[in-house]
């Protein structure tokens, strides 16, 4: 089968060798976790639990606090040493701080749910709201929302992403080796909830042993691997909607105008751990590397672990890190400390030398048009920058600037080192800040 | 952790491509071509092509010492000037011409249009077309190959005016044994250059493929199906040279890819009509500046369709 892509893209290195061959490792007993109740795109949620009350593994302790909000759940079992706001990779917000009694006792609501196949479309729904399902590749948008479109948009198709096409992250490559079995059930259980029979699971060809063990573990279900090709940014929702279907997701639109749900591999297998064990979203893999970490891993962790005890399990730093992201290099976020807790959407935690972490100076745009050629949305990143730099945002806007995904492909290709997405990127919120007025 | 973190806006790589690697490559793409121009007409090429590219960069470091902006004579875009305009000079002219012009080209054309990628005609070329206007007779004394001091005329030129010479075979026309600019005359040599530019991904194939295209079917559709003026009018002229090096010159030429589609084809029409029915044996420096200053309106009307929009 000849590997399906989308035009446009970039070819970084991968970065994956450090840790793409190590089997996932458990930091499972930290003493101490500080869970946010913001950890995903929406309202923060509300907490349900007091400074000094018991809590239990998978216990409830922050609720939903609208429809687009996901709830949190305690990942240990332990004491309530505080409910107080504090920094988080989203900012300043309210975090459940547990000591952690060591005992792991689950929470009595913890229990296997029915069989998927016996349940409708919106029993499953609130299991996987009640869970706290979001989406596990990095943005975090809450799951139960992505399932329930408006009744006039028609899904016909849901699609996993396995392509994992950021350098240095192998999280989503180790968990499709090691448990493509609940990956396929997660999305069988998707395609139940969303009532269609297309399933596509798209994986980058520079994992063949993932595709392969993705395949057999599809066998004799109605789902399909997908081989892509290895091309960033493959992983991206529309990119990789077109690559699996063949449609384009429309301008402004969301995958639920193509008719499309796109979930996270590691979304999926959550889903079918929380429908065998009952256990909500309470931990999740993440692949802590780079050149500034002594021993790169792939580390199964609790939510609310600290980010500075998960590098402590790699051995510590090497060196001094110059930048910590959270994510890959191309669309990961760079952090003011290691003093943060690790949450639903820490996919990757990246520490870069300051050899690493360097970005050339930016010297004058020549007109090459390469960002042009390698943009995955097709719009001109040169002409939007170069209005975004003289504030005329009409202009940039003229240029469809409100249609970037933010892949960051234009600076990566730049030879001028040009501050493309950057620029983009204030343009674009300056453009819907005035659409708000 | 008592270090700083640096915090910036992702991306966080970048490729390691930069403005001066592709300088560098235009200029090492250009030297087989301008090393065998040296071959074919002598010393007096050779101080021409030293004379065009030292005087080049003496005036972009001059310029921006007096604007007082970063000097980046080092980026090797004042080298790639200089040395297309004396590649497209002939090895006679006095040693002052180079000097004009590549003050011209840098100091007017590229300097105080704002530097680097601002340019909105290929510099190179507009200081040719000013040398050919200012000094018509220096410019067009083409020296013959090998025998300094005798002159004669390009293929294209007596063609153009059916003067009674031998023309060339069409094997001396492709490896450069025939009358012209110093660097122009070698078809085989510049495609080399071009092959490796395009290997490098510095240019992409499509403006000088169809540039060429246009012009081989057109001289061949309007000037009466002449097949040896077909090839002499690819394989003899500035042509190759101004197809893949000055026509791609990424300052001056559209940024779509619908956009280089309607220059190439643009550069390739009127190529042809200033051959076929004006009065110059040439062309292709018209042809490209002409087009140069339309692209601005080209890339206008060339937005791409965007992903997801309406078809």
């Amino acid at each position: 089968m000849g590997l399906l892509s989308f035009k446009g893209g970039i070819h970084p290195p991968h970065s994956k060798k450090l840790t793409e061959h190590l089997p996932i490792v458990d930091y499972l007993e930290p003493k101490i976790v500080e869970i946010p109740l913001r950890q995903h795109i929406g309202a923060p949620c509300e907490p349900v639990v007091e400074k000094g009350a018991q809590v239990k593994v998978g216990q409830l302790i922050g609720k939903a606090g609208s429809f687009v909000s996901a709830n949190i759940h305690s990942s240990v079992s332990g004491t309530v040493l505080d409910v107080k706001k504090r920094f988080t990779a989203y900012g300043f917000d309210v975090c459940i701080i547990i000591e952690n009694d060591m005992k792991n006792e689950y929470h009595e609501s913890v229990k296997p749910k029915a069989d998927y196949k016996t349940l409708s479309s919106k029993e499953i729904i609130d299991i996987i709201k009640d869970a706290g399902l979001v989406g596990m590749g990095g943005a975090g948008f809450p799951t139960h929302v992505k399932l329930s479109p408006p009744p006039e948009k028609t899904i016909d198709t849901v699609v996993l992403n396995g392509a994992e096409c950021e350098p240095y992250l192998t999280c989503d490559h180790r968990l499709m080796l090691e448990e493509p079995k609940m990956i396929v059930l997660g999305l069988q259980i998707l395609m139940k909830a969303l009532n269609v029979s297309n399933g596509f699971i798209g994986i980058e060809s520079n994992k063949p042993d993932a595709i392969e063990s993705m395949t057999a573990a599809a066998q004799g279900t109605n789902v399909k691997v997908v081989g892509l090709k290895t091309k960033y940014p493959q992983g991206a929702e529309k990119q990789l909607i077109f690559a699996c279907t063949g449609k384009e997701v429309p301008s402004g639109g969301l995958p639920m105008d193509a008719g499309v749900v796109v979930n996270n591999v590691a979304t999926a297998a959550t889903i079918a751990n929380v429908f065998t064990t009952g256990m909500p979203l309470i931990e999740r893999i993440c692949t802590v590397t780079g050149g500034a970490i002594k021993t790169p891993k792939n580390i199964r962790f609790k939510m609310g672990t600290s980010l500075r005890e998960l590098i402590q399990f790699c051995d510590g730093f090497n060196g001094t890190p110059e930048k910590i992201l959270l994510g890959g290099p191309m669309m990961g976020v760079a952090q003011m400390s290691d003093d943060l807790p690790a949450m639903k959407n820490t996919s990757g935690i990246l520490c870069f030398t300051p050899e690493e972490a360097k970005i050339p100076e930016p010297t004058a745009c020549i007109k090459c048009g390469k960002c042009v050629s390698v943009c995955p949305a097709f719009l001109e990143p040169i002409q939007i920058s170069a209005y975004a730099l003289l504030h005329n945002y009409d202009k940039a806007a003229s240029f469809k600037a409100l249609d970037c995904i933010e892949c960051g492909s234009c600076s990566f290709v730049c030879p001028s080192k040009r501050p493309l997405l950057a620029s983009i990127r204030v343009a674009k919120r300056e453009i819907i800040a005035r659409k708000k007025k | 952790m008592e270090a700083r973190l640096k915090v910036s806006s992702s991306p966080h790589i970048r490729s390691n491509d930069t403005t001066q690697k592709i300088m560098r490559d235009v200029a090492i793409a250009l030297l087989p071509a301008a090393a065998y121009g040296v071959y074919n007409f002598g010393v007096n090429a050779l101080i021409v092509l030293i004379v065009s590219v030292a005087s080049a960069m003496l005036t972009e470091y001059a310029v921006q010492k007096i604007r007082k902006v970063p000097v980046t004579v080092t980026d090797f875009s004042a080298v790639v000037t200089g040395l297309l305009l004396g590649m497209n000079l002939p090895s006679t002219v006095p040693f002052w011409i180079p000097v004009v012009g590549s003050v011209f080209a840098i100091g007017i054309v590229k300097q105080a249009f704002g530097g680097l990628g601002h340019n909105w005609m290929n510099p190179a070329l507009a200081a040719r077309a000013m040398l050919v206007a200012s000094w018509p007779v220096q410019m067009t004394t083409w020296a013959a190959v090998k025998a300094d001091a005798v002159t004669t005329a390009t293929p294209l030129g007596i063609i153009k005016e059916g003067l009674d010479v031998q023309l060339p075979s069409m094997t001396e026309a492709l490896m450069g044994n025939i009358g012209g600019c110093i660097g122009e005359t070698s078809a085989l040599l510049l495609l080399l250059g071009g092959a490796y530019l395009v290997y490098r991904q510095v240019i992409s194939i499509r403006i000088p493929l169809i540039y060429i295209g246009t012009v081989a079917v057109l001289t061949f559709l309007l000037g009466g199906f002449d097949l040896q003026y077909t090839l002499f009018s690819v394989l003899a002229g500035g042509l190759i040279l101004g197809a893949v090096f000055m026509a791609t010159d990424y300052a001056s030429s559209p940024i779509t890819a619908k956009g280089q589609v309607i220059y190439a084809v643009g550069c390739g029409l009127l190529t042809t009509i200033i051959r076929l029915y004006g009065g110059y044996p040439e062309g292709v420096s018209y042809s490209i500046l002409l087009m140069n200053v339309a692209a601005p309106l080209i890339d206008k009307y060339t937005q791409p369709r965007v992903f997801g929009g309406a078809k």
